[in-house]
């Protein structure tokens, strides 16, 4: 089954259109890759399924659930995480500590909000997984302002992992990244298709064709095209439209 | 914003039993001065939760202490404090839950100015109709000190240092209190709010719901601290609820420093004691506290709680 289903999706700011008529179906297991040039409204998607935009136009489901009108905290903790293009960490804070207030995130429920954090284990516990997962554990202890660039990528992905979603949305997550780091991000995407429906914003092209199971093109707020890497690669369409800018 | 370690809540409790023991040495006009002076720190503390811990500025906060100090007004003469003191949380609670609903929706500087119409709105309901009382307030009967049934009758010449105890008792455990909630979930999730509170939203924080929690519960521990200084002052009067009493509170988390729980206690002792100080040496009192505070505020950005660190 789907996990995440968008149909129709529009958005306007005043009289641009961002997002057109864009539908789109995550499942689970599965990697999703939204390419297209600056400006195509990739962004914009995201924000709209992530919740933080309203769509002018269209629907979002999340297994059998309509969640078009539901706010951004109500979606995360139905399972959306997601990273942003922009880091946006509490820089202050150390890794640590951004990473365990994603983790308590997902457990904190009213009658769960006068617990003693540090006695609370599994938030920690969670956090530390996700700090391990991208490798970022010898980090734990340092502010988050004091990172590399991208270690606050990687501290990003780990904060929309701790909080345990089912659906990922991840913008630009190797942006600005040098090719070790990329390399590094790129295997963990890879991983982490493998458990969680993944929806990938990026432009490193050759790690998109390398992780994606499915791609769409996105120009002017358009799916200009969809398919598998191969099928992509071989479009005349998004050779002129996109690819052609790249090369 | 920080909680004190374990050497931090050690000198403060040699600090309040210092306090305790001033019955011993000083006369009842020090007393006095040192009742008000925790008030301030009990007022200046519910709004630290706001401005410290939840990055809510608000320029409203003194309603609520106002509204505290009139529930001695406004309920029969004569009840026990046991009675007055949860009344007097719980109305100014409610008034914060009112306020703290339409406030909060907006952030920064337009929360300023939400909570700064909403304050004045209460100052006029007190100042101009016959709920306050009159404009220049009204004296009111202390409430009883009755404990388990037993009323404590104290002689008129013990009464500040009875005042000091009580006025002691209360800032220790509001205090306590805060500083226990700071490490709940709860409180972490309200630091983060003040870090980074979209990022909060994305993780899955109903921030709103989170924020407005904090907002009544500052509102009535604000109601604590109106309600000490009515029993105080045996007397109550619109100005306690004035937008100016809400920015001094301000200025004493300014001065005591924002990044520390116990900040604004060191800010009220340092701005009661630089009150009474600069009016011992000059009739321009004002001009001397603003000109100390503007240095302290220079030369200590964390303010004086930074000074141990
Ligand atoms: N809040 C907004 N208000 C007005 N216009 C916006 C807003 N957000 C995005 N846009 C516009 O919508 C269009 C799509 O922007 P979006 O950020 O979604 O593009 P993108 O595909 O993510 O680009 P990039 O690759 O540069 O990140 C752009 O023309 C942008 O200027
Ligand atoms: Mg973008």
């Amino acid at each position: 089954m789907n996990a995440l289903e968008a149909e129709g999706l529009t958005r306007r700011f005043g009289g641009l259109t961002a997002v057109a008529d864009v539908s789109l179906s995550l499942a689970l297991g599965e990697l999703h890759a939204v390419i297209g040039p600056n400006g195509a409204g990739k962004s914009t998607l995201v924000n709209l399924l992530a919740g933080e935009l309203r769509p002018s136009a269209g629907r979002i489901r999340l297994g059998a659930e309509d969640i078009t009108a539901w706010p951004v905290f109500r979606r995360a903790r139905a399972g959306i995480g997601r990273s942003f293009q922009r880091t946006n960490l509490l820089r202050e804070a150390t890794v640590f500590e951004n990473a365990r207030l994603a983790a308590q995130a997902a457990v904190f429920a009213p009658r769960r909000w006068l617990r003693a954090a540090a006695r609370d284990a599994e938030p920690i516990e969670r956090a530390g997984l996700a700090l391990d997962r991208v490798g970022l554990a010898a980090r734990a202890a340092l502010p988050a302002g004091s990172l590399s660039h991208g270690e606050m990528r990687l501290l990003e992905i780990a904060m929309a992992l701790a909080t345990r979603p089912a659906v990922l949305l991840l913008d630009e997550p190797l942006a600005g990244l040098g090719p070790e780091e990329g390399e590094r991000v790129a295997a963990l995407l890879r991983g982490l298709a493998r458990d969680h429906a993944v929806l990938l914003v990026e432009h490193d092209m050759d790690v998109v064709f390398a992780v994606a199971d499915v791609l769409t093109v996105m120009v002017d707020g358009r799916v200009l095209e969809r398919g598998p890497p191969s099928a992509i690669r071989a479009s005349a369409a998004v050779r002129d439209a996109y690819l052609g800018h790249a090369a | 914003m920080i909680v004190a370690g374990r050497r931090g809540h050690l000198l403060m409790a040699l600090a309040a039993v210092a306090i305790a023991c001033l019955p011993l040495v000083a006369s009842n006009y020090h007393l006095q001065l040192a009742s008000t002076a925790l008030v301030a720190a009990i007022f200046a503390l519910s709004l630290q939760l706001l401005v410290g811990a939840g990055g809510m500025v608000s320029l409203g906060h003194a309603a609520f202490f106002g509204i505290g100090a009139y529930a001695v007004h406004l309920l029969p003469p004569g009840l026990s404090v046991l009675l007055t003191l949860p009344a007097a949380a719980g109305l100014a609670g409610a008034a914060a839950l009112l306020v703290g609903a339409m406030a909060l929706r907006t952030r920064g500087f337009f929360f300023l100015m939400t909570t700064l119409a909403f304050g004045q709105m209460l100052f006029f309901v007190f100042h101009d109709t016959p709920l306050g009382g009159g404009k220049d307030g009204v004296f009111v009967t202390r409430p009883a000190l009755e404990l388990l049934g037993f009323v404590i009758d104290v002689p008129r010449r013990d009464r500040p240092a009875m005042l000091l105890w009580l006025n002691l008792g209360l800032l220790v455990a509001v205090y306590a209190l805060l500083a226990a909630l700071m490490g709940t979930l709860f409180g972490h999730a309200l630091r983060g709010i003040r870090a980074n509170e979209d990022r909060m939203r994305a993780l899955g924080y109903d921030t709103g719901r989170i924020k407005l929690v904090a907002f009544v519960l500052a509102g009535a521990l604000a109601g604590i601290a109106g309600h000490a200084q009515a029993m105080a002052d045996a007397f109550v009067n619109p100005e306690m609820l004035a937008w100016h009493h809400g920015a001094e509170a301000l200025l004493m988390i300014l001065l005591g420093g924002l990044g520390a729980l116990h900040g604004p206690i060191l800010g009220a002792f340092a701005f009661v004691g630089l009150g009474e100080a600069s009016t011992l040496i000059t009739e321009r009192q004002r001009l001397v506290e603003g000109l100390v505070i503007l240095a302290v505020v220079l030369a200590l950005p964390r303010g004086l709680a930074g000074l141990g660190r």
